[in-house]
């Protein structure tokens, strides 16, 4: 059955290499939810988060097709729980009712980031859970534009 | 330190690399390349087209194990090559695909030929290379060389702007690799206790086969593969690609199986209880219907690429690692099973359901095909096309020894045959080369005779004409109720074409006449031959498993033919001396 899993990649900082893991992962016919490629710690390194819609037997078989790109150094999926992940996100809000969208704002922990005058953008940060559930509240007010990054994840340091 | 020029680079590390010949075309934004090449030691082959460079490359990695080379220039010349490139990442050969690109500065402006070429040939490389700094040339080169023939082998694309090519640097060869994401791709640990599993496995079996693929032929295992067989008392049935992997005059060959296998082996793999899978991957043409595949027996697989393993068939032993390794491991650990009742079943099978046909008007391909088999004692390089002709060489040609089968499995690409023979035979310059093919798959590259005459190479070219493209006709009376479809070829005068190339050209009509036609171009060492045999029309490629169907299920066996005037076919053995080999 088909579910979302979050593979993280360590993979050579040079070019072409998102066009071979994107190629690879689309070739077998599977949307990608999201994707982020960043920095990390070794400047020749970067991390690529990525998350997936697949079953089980197939997502294993993209596990080892990417471990087979040269360019790709590490590949791990990030089990439910055994990692922390955050997403940015930014939306922007009809601002009619203004005092009304800071009282949600307020209470689930989101700030303001910018205001115009028939709008507002509000910025918020956390796990993937946490910002689902936040545009559900934001809805009501009128999200006229919506961005977030996609996940960026960390494993948690094995129990013991 | 004095200067080169990366063309000159190139050809310095191509000369390191044991490059003996490399097959191409010059162009535009190939030119330094091939003027480096041009006072160099290395041969270079001008190809009629760059898909014959390709498959040249491609034929002569497979019938000597050493990296194919091909040189096109950008735009057009890399493009015409992909078709070469898919056909050798399908079937895992180490290849170099060279390419002239545009002046780097002007990639990705639409300049005149340019293509995207590492974008196109992405999906079928195992790894590329864009060398934009001279800087790099030696490097790039170096480690495309090691990716192309290590681990799991398939080819590399090294895309040469023209200015890596004409700017200058000091040459400095690296004196090693060390690619971290590919170290353990390169050489896979063996894991002991997967080994010890697998053993305990094979030990403890009854009724086991052994099913060896082109892995056997890329590790160098054929000594291991025949070590562990006759020790163990175990038969080998192989898939297309791993044929002369085993010899054929084995008693415990079971030759190939699949689709187009043999029925009794097909039987017998339905039968088994273990069936151990070395360096070959479960591809649908041998599986059928991957649920039902041996579905009695338990599955080892042995392969150096881990992502083959549990892809199409679930397998209960996965042991990852170089097959030659692991083989040696099991032939020290494994205790031979009891399998003298197993054989017997085998040999009564072997019997019972031979390969068949029936005499028609016109020649059989079959007929030919043995009789080139006899002609050549089964020591000839045999290359195909792709097609009934291909499938009917695999039952036919008694292959005994590694790389004698030069043909395009995963692929499946007609037009082959010829330039994979011509590449074979510039590696094996004292081996007779042969290049079975159809009508159809021989035209599609056919320009290649001249290349082929050029060179004086003495292969023989034996073409199955029936004037279709005869496996897709099959498929349109089996499953299109015989509406032939743009299957019916063309006439063309195959002994005029060989004569306006510089061949030797020889129709041959009747059935007496094979023979002494084979013979003769046997005889002849100066230039090609190409027999033009009027074969059947409508002869059918028996047995099959339809798509989808399993092992035990198959159209064309010697049970439904033998009544219709069908006669068996002993193959590995005569039926007398068969008697001899008692397998139990």
């Amino acid at each position: 059955m088909a579910e979302k899993h979050t593979l993280s990649c360590l993979v050579e900082n040079q070019f072409g290499v998102l066009a071979r893991v994107a190629g690879l992962i689309s070739a077998r016919g599977f949307n990608i939810d999201s994707l982020t490629v960043s920095a990390t710690e070794d400047p020749t390194v970067s991390r690529m988060t990525i998350v997936v819609d697949a079953d089980a037997q197939k997502l294993e078989q993209v596990k080892r097709q990417l471990s087979r790109l040269i360019d790709v150094i590490d590949v791990s999926e990030l089990k439910s729980g055994e990692f922390l992940d955050r997403e940015l996100l930014l939306v922007r809000l009809n601002g009619a009712n203004r005092e009304a969208v800071l009282k949600t704002v307020e209470s689930v922990g989101a700030k303001v980031a910018d205001t115009a005058a028939n709008s507002l953008v509000i910025e918020a940060m956390g796990d993937t859970k946490r910002m689902d559930e936040l545009v559900e509240k934001l809805r009501p007010h009128g999200i006229q534009q919506l961005v977030r990054t996609g996940r960026i994840a960390l494993p948690r340091p094995a129990a013991g | 330190m004095p200067k080169l020029k990366g063309a000159q680079i190139l050809v310095e590390c191509l000369k390191r690399e044991g490059v003996d010949v490399v097959f191409g075309i010059p162009g535009g934004a190939n030119l330094p390349t091939f003027d480096a090449l041009y006072n160099s030691t290395i041969k270079v082959i001008l190809t009629v087209h760059e898909q014959g460079a390709s498959h040249m490359a491609d034929g002569y990695a497979r019938a000597t194990g050493k990296v194919g080379v091909c040189l096109a220039t950008s735009g057009p010349g890399a493009t015409n090559l992909v078709t070469g490139i898919a056909t050798a990442c399908m079937d895992s050969i180490p290849m170099v695909a060279l390419t002239g690109q545009v002046r780097t500065s002007v990639i990705g402006n639409d300049a005149f030929q340019e293509a995207d070429t590492i974008g196109v040939t992405r999906p079928v490389t195992k790894h590329s290379y864009l060398v934009k700094d001279v800087k790099d040339m030696a490097r790039m080169v170096r480690e495309a060389f090691y990716i192309a023939r290590t681990g799991r082998p398939g080819p590399v694309l090294i895309d040469l702007p023209v200015d890596s090519t004409v700017n200058e640097t000091e040459f400095v060869y690296p004196d090693k690799v060390d690619i971290r994401g590919y170290r353990i791709q390169a050489n896979p640990p063996v894991d002991p206790a997967a080994i010890r599993k697998a053993a305990e496995a094979i030990s403890a079996s009854t009724r086991p086969i052994l099913y060896a693929g082109a892995g056997v032929m890329h590790s160098g295992a054929w000594a291991e593969l025949a070590e562990l067989a006759r020790a163990a008392r175990i038969p080998v049935t192989t898939s297309l690609l791993g044929l002369g992997g085993f010899p054929e005059t084995d008693p415990l060959s079971l030759g190939m199986l699949g689709m187009h296998g043999f029925e009794y082996t097909n039987y017998a793999v339905a039968e088994a209880d273990l069936l151990i899978g070395v360096g070959a991957r479960f591809d649908d043409r041998v599986t059928g219907k991957p649920d039902e595949f041996a579905r009695k027996a338990k599955k080892i697989h042995i392969d150096v690429d881990p992502s083959s393993i549990n892809k199409t068939v679930m397998v209960d032993f996965p042991v990852v690692g170089d097959v030659k390794q692991v083989l040696r491991e099991l032939i020290k650990q494994v205790k031979p099973p009891q399998t003298a009742e197993w054989l017997k079943t085998i040999e009564e099978l072997r019997r019972k359901h031979p390969l068949v046909y029936t005499e028609k008007h016109k020649i059989l391909p079959q007929y030919i095909i043995q009789q080139i088999s006899e002609a050549t004692k089964g020591n000839a390089v045999v290359a195909t096309g792709v097609g009934q002709h291909q499938m009917w060489a695999a039952q036919f040609y008694q292959f005994n020894h590694p790389r004698s089968l030069i043909t395009s499995g995963g692929l499946g690409t007609m037009g082959f045959g010829l330039p994979a023979a011509i590449g074979a035979q510039f590696g094996r310059p004292k081996d007779i080369v042969w290049d079975i093919d159809g009508d159809g798959s021989f035209q599609m590259t056919s320009q290649e005779l001249a290349t082929a005459a050029h060179n004086r190479l003495p292969i023989k070219i034996a073409i199955m004409n029936n004037q279709h493209h005869g496996m897709v006709r099959q498929w349109q009376d089996l499953f299109y109720e015989g509406r032939h479809a743009q299957s019916r070829l063309n006439p063309v005068d195959f002994v005029k074409l060989a004569e306006a190339n510089g061949c030797v050209g020889i129709r041959v009509e009747k059935k007496a006449d094979v023979r002494a036609a084979i013979e003769r171009a046997l005889q002849v060492t100066d230039r090609p031959t190409v027999l033009e045999f009027m074969v059947e029309e409508r002869e059918d490629c028996w047995p099959m498993i339809a798509p989808g169907k399993a092992h035990d299920q198959m159209l064309g066996t010697y049970e439904s033919l033998k009544d219709k005037g069908g006669a068996p076919q002993h193959r590995h053995l005569n039926p007398d001396e068969e008697a001899k080999l008692s397998l139990g």
